[in-house]
């Protein structure tokens, strides 16, 4: 039996076809590997730009994470990430709750402060990375208990 | 005796909360703006088991006309407390008030807060300008009502899901007493009493027995 239009070639040509939009469209992210992360509501409110570099902000609590790079996940070094929140030391606005950290050659990164306080109804912080190299990201991490003495908030980055 | 007991009940449902929330922790991290701010939603708060029990009656020595123009008063009061509460915030933190203002906070709570909001103004302007629009009285009150409960279950549910000055307990003690209230007078003025005027008319009909 012939069936007009349908032989190996067409068969080959339409599933082949098929196979790579499979793989082409879901699978965007897939080739990419580890997708960036994307910035949170509210995630920078109250930005001061160019927190300065410092060893504490001071003592109790920790503000933690990673930063890698999209696609491969390698980690991302000695790249700055400005931290800010309300603590016992005041508001969000306060100077003294605005601090910058470089990461580590493992990508990973912490800042000493003092404790984070509920405000604006959530104990919260505040992660930016802003300086150009790759896309900017505001993170607000919500801590799950305002007893928590850390939080943490992981970046991928993509190139700008 | 009886009335002084009810008023003191009353009035200690709705003090002990605010002088909960006036000893927290928290004040002494705070600027003034955002005290101002935030007290200003709790009175509102406290203030909302009155308001209801005023409109119906039910507090000795406060009932009928009385009850009502007192419950006037307090309305004007509400919404220059939600307007104090809104610029305590603003002027503590303009992005995130604003945030709240457009819809597109990260907290879950803002939208109901914007709810309750525009729902006092909207009374408050209504209750203003409802004679010079020629609204009905037995519309403006179906509005109101429907206003009123609005507010009332809207603002419960801003309030307990902020995790701020008030104390948790007492703050839940507090809301459930204004949804009480509320759910009280909505229930007495615009279905029990609609339905017994109702049947009276009925009733009385001629050529019904």
């Amino acid at each position: 039996m012939t069936v007009p239009f349908y032989n190996r070639r067409a068969f080959l040509i339409s599933a082949g076809l098929a196979g790579a939009a499979l793989v082409h469209a879901p699978g965007q992210a897939l080739a990419a590997g580890l997708a960036p992360t994307r910035s949170m509501r509210g995630g920078s409110n109250n930005y001061r730009p160019g927190a300065p570099l410092v060893d504490n902000l001071g003592r109790g609590f920790f503000v933690r994470g990673k930063v890698l790079r999209a696609g491969d996940g390698a980690p991302l070094d000695n790249l700055r990430i400005q931290i800010w929140a309300a603590t016992v030391l005041g508001g969000e606005r306060e100077p003294r709750n605005h601090g910058s950290v470089l990461t580590r050659a493992d990508g990973s990164f912490e800042l000493e402060m003092e404790q984070i306080v509920p405000n604006f109804g959530q104990p919260h912080a505040h992660l930016a990375y802003d300086d150009g190299r790759f896309k900017t990201v505001f993170l607000r991490p919500v801590m799950p208990s305002a007893k928590d003495t850390a939080v943490s908030a992981d970046f991928v980055l993509q190139p700008a | 005796m009886r009335g002084l007991l009810i008023w003191g009940a009353v009035l200690a449902l709705m003090a002990v909360p605010v002088a909960y929330a006036a000893a927290s922790p928290l004040l002494s991290y705070r600027g003034g703006a955002y005290i101002v701010g935030g007290f200003a939603g709790i009175f509102c708060l406290a203030l909302m088991v009155l308001q209801p029990l005023l409109a119906a009656g039910y507090l000795p020595g406060a009932g009928g006309p009385r009850g009502r123009l007192w419950h006037r008063w307090l309305g004007g009061m509400l919404t220059a407390g939600v307007v104090l509460h809104v610029a305590g915030l603003y002027v503590t933190s303009p992005p995130d008030t604003l945030d709240a203002l457009l819809l597109v906070s990260p907290t879950p709570f803002s939208v109901y807060g914007v709810a309750a909001m525009w729902a006092v103004l909207l009374t408050a302007l209504l209750a203003g300008l409802r004679r010079r629009i020629g609204l009905r009285p037995r519309l403006w009150q179906q509005v109101h009502a429907v206003l009123a409960l609005v507010i009332a279950v809207s603002t419960v549910v801003h309030a307990v899901q902020i995790q701020g000055a008030m104390e948790p307990v007492t703050k839940w003690g507090l809301c459930l007493t204004v949804l009480a209230a509320t759910g009280a007078a909505l229930l007495d003025l615009r279905v029990l009493k609609p339905l017994r005027r109702w049947r009276d008319r009925r009733d009385t009909r001629p050529g019904r027995a």
